[in-house]
């Protein structure tokens, strides 16, 4: 017995040094994963994303990833890690690695770094991240046709740009339905813990809430929401085999596309330093099919899609007025400027909670 | 008061896999044994006992299923820590480390599949009472298991010799040993039923709280566990206070959120941790004062043959 556990936990260690065994020539990237790849979600949704990479030019490179990395100072030693192993070119999928990622880069000038979501950086490290906005404006046109209680619920993570922009982008898209919509949010502090998720949607509908929407990762409130006979929007990736009556869409993270890009030009020895932040026009992500609504309601939602995609609807128009009922200024023209989108730190009118921190 | 309701069975739900994962680490720490691998333990058995209830269709199936993995999992523990005697804490980390790998590779096949989850008790008349009755008679098996269990654990260890021998164990193993008690045998079984409970702690989570398997589900409710023995002094009837509050601020604090109560969410979301340590210090000021933990807990034994 002794024996045959040892040799089992052998052969355990021996699989994994495998996994990052070394081919000379090719490219070597790595991935930092915020979660496990199989979590139905964010970091599934990158994974594919390097699957496909592997499909387009797996002849002349090769992937390492390293999954459930937790964020903050911690997220050094496994990017570190990665560079030791030669990566060249390493992907840092979540915002928390933002630091981590720009102090790594800076101790090694020569490996190039791409950070999801974040606003910092270098020579060597580009930011990549899509305008999720835009599609969580479409949701809230949806939610608001489709509430019979006029109450939304929202599962955030954390209170950060990205989240909050996105609760604003809703609000403002259903208060052109509705102007009296309701929206309660709760903030589940963690972007992964199903029983967490899960027990922040009983709350949000035990509380009068018919639509949820979240901003976690995993497919527990989709659940919920079936299980209550409720409706609700996915996140990250199609999670309507989880509520097949209850998905309404989804905002579906398609990297693929970027990953092959930046692959490529790292190959040709064009990469650069660069900030994208891709919109529907740029097939950064994508909805999910509109299902569970009416015709009309499906038609808005796709002629809304249409409008931003081709520019002529900005989920953030001008006027906008801030929870204290001042409007505010307006950088962008007749729309909020990127820098205001991705700093926001305001709740718009309509919104009757505080926004934690503020 | 609908509302009430809701927010009480939540709670059950909640508390329910912590108090299962703790009531068999507590029996385990009694008998002198530090097992750290409880989130190891549990995450297995998550991922078997989804495993065994798509694979059958049965919910009690998988959640044997969970019992069996969990108890495999703590032989392993129970084969370096006694056996060998490594030391306690390494293993039980390790053990954690293993078993967050070994349920990935379980699971792999099995994400994104949906099961019918556990069925919950109907009984005419009274399930239908308000208030009480979907809270009393109207739970899933696991929660009246749950019950069960440290009922059954606090008559064990205050109500029968066997238990007695147990703690005996715990407090002085060199004299149990003395006075002819086979003190590794007995740590084994107590290591064995803190792997068995752990696994359907994690069991639950797929079967009951949330119907389908993710890696890392879990999310650290093995550590709540562990943190929960240790402060309700390693005491049944504290750890059962220290569940259900843990479970209960958890949940009230989401719905505060929900109302829009304007306390920072971060805080909110550490409420839980605080409100049940305040709770259980006070407690154990409050009955005995000092420490009660097992003497012998996290020593290495090695018999004098």
């Amino acid at each position: 017995m002794r024996k045959s556990f040892l040799a089992l936990a052998a052969g355990l260690l021996l699989a994994g040094s495998i996994g990052a065994a070394s081919a000379a020539d090719k490219l070597k990237v790595g991935f930092i994963y915020l979660g496990p790849i199989g979590d139905l979600g964010w970091t599934y949704q990158h994974d594919l994303a390097r699957q496909a990479l592997v499909k387009e030019l797996g002849d002349k490179i090769e992937t390492t990833y390293l999954e459930n990395v937790p964020e903050g100072p911690d997220a050094e030693r496994s990017i570190e890690q990665l560079v030791r192993a030669g990566n060249k070119l390493i992907f840092t999928t979540s915002f928390g690695y933002m630091d981590p990622t720009l102090k790594v880069a800076k101790k090694y000038p020569n490996v190039h770094f791409e950070h999801a979501t974040g606003y910092k950086r270098n020579p060597n490290m580009s930011t990549y991240s899509a305008r999720w906005y835009q599609g969580r404006y479409i949701q809230g046109l949806i939610a608001a046709k489709m509430s019979k209680s006029g109450v939304l619920g929202y599962i955030g993570s954390f209170p950060i740009p990205e989240v909050v922009s996105g609760i604003n982008a809703t609000m403002l898209a259903a208060q052109t339905i509705n102007p009296n919509i309701k929206v309660k949010i709760i903030w589940a502090n963690t972007w992964f813990d199903p029983g967490k998720e899960a027990d922040a949607a009983k709350a949000l509908i035990d509380q009068g809430a018919d639509v949820i929407m979240q901003h976690t990762d995993s497919p527990a409130a989709m659940q919920i929401a079936s299980e209550r006979g409720k409706l609700a929007f996915g996140q990250d990736s199609e999670m309507i085999k989880f509520g097949p009556k209850t998905q309404l869409t989804s905002i579906l993270d398609t990297w693929g596309p970027y990953y092959i890009e930046r692959v490529k030009a790292e190959l040709a020895g064009t990469w650069k330093s660069e900030d994208s932040w891709g919109g529907l026009d740029s097939h950064m992500f994508a909805m999910a099919p509109y299902t569970n609504m009416p015709d009309e309601v499906k038609k808005m939602a796709e002629d809304a899609q249409a409008a931003i995609t081709a520019g002529k609807l900005h989920p953030f128009k001008c006027p906008i007025v801030g929870q204290d009922g001042k409007p505010v200024e307006c950088k962008g023209g007749d729309h909020l400027d990127d820098g205001q989108i991705l700093g926001m730190n305001f709740y718009v009118k309509g919104i009757d909670d505080k926004l934690p921190g503020k | 008061m609908e509302l009430v309701e809701a927010i009480i069975l939540s709670v059950l739900a909640a508390s329910t896999p912590l108090l299962i994962a703790a009531t068999g680490e507590l029996v385990t720490e009694r008998s002198g044994v530090l097992n750290l691998g409880v989130e190891g333990m549990m995450i297995v058995g998550a991922a078997c006992g989804f495993a065994g209830a798509w694979l059958t269709g049965s919910i009690f199936i998988g959640a044997l299923f969970g019992i069996v993995a969990g108890t495999m999992m703590s032989l392993i523990f129970a084969l370096m820590a006694l056996g060998l005697a490594v030391n306690q804490v390494a293993t039980g980390l390790a053990l954690t480390i293993l078993g967050v790998g070994l349920s990935g590779l379980i699971g792999a096949g099995f994400v994104g599949e949906r099961i019918t989850p556990a069925v919950h008790l109907f009984i005419p008349g009274l399930t239908d009472i308000p208030l009480v009755g979907r809270v009393l008679f109207g739970e899933d098996g696991f929660v009246y298991v749950s019950i069960a269990l440290v009922l059954g654990v606090w008559w064990f260890l205050y109500r029968t010799r066997a238990g007695l021998i147990l703690r005996a164990c715990g407090d002085n193993h060199v004299s149990a040993h003395a006075l002819g008690y086979p003190v590794l045998r007995i740590r084994t079984f107590a290591v064995m039923f803190g792997g068995a409970c752990a696994g359907l702690a994690g069991a639950y989570l797929p079967l009951a709280y949330t119907p389908f398997f993710i890696p890392g589900m879990t999310a650290g409710r093995g550590w709540i566990a562990l943190a929960l023995v240790v402060f309700s002094s390693w005491r049944p009837g504290r750890l059962v206070v220290g569940a259900y509050l843990f479970g209960a601020v958890t949940i009230l604090q989401l719905h505060a959120q929900g109302w829009g109560v304007g306390i920072p969410s971060q805080f909110m979301s550490a409420l839980p941790y605080l409100a049940t340590i305040i709770v259980l210090v006070l407690l154990s000021r409050a009955r005995s004062g000092g420490s009660t933990a097992p003497a012998a807990l996290g020593t290495v034994f090695v018999p004098d043959r």
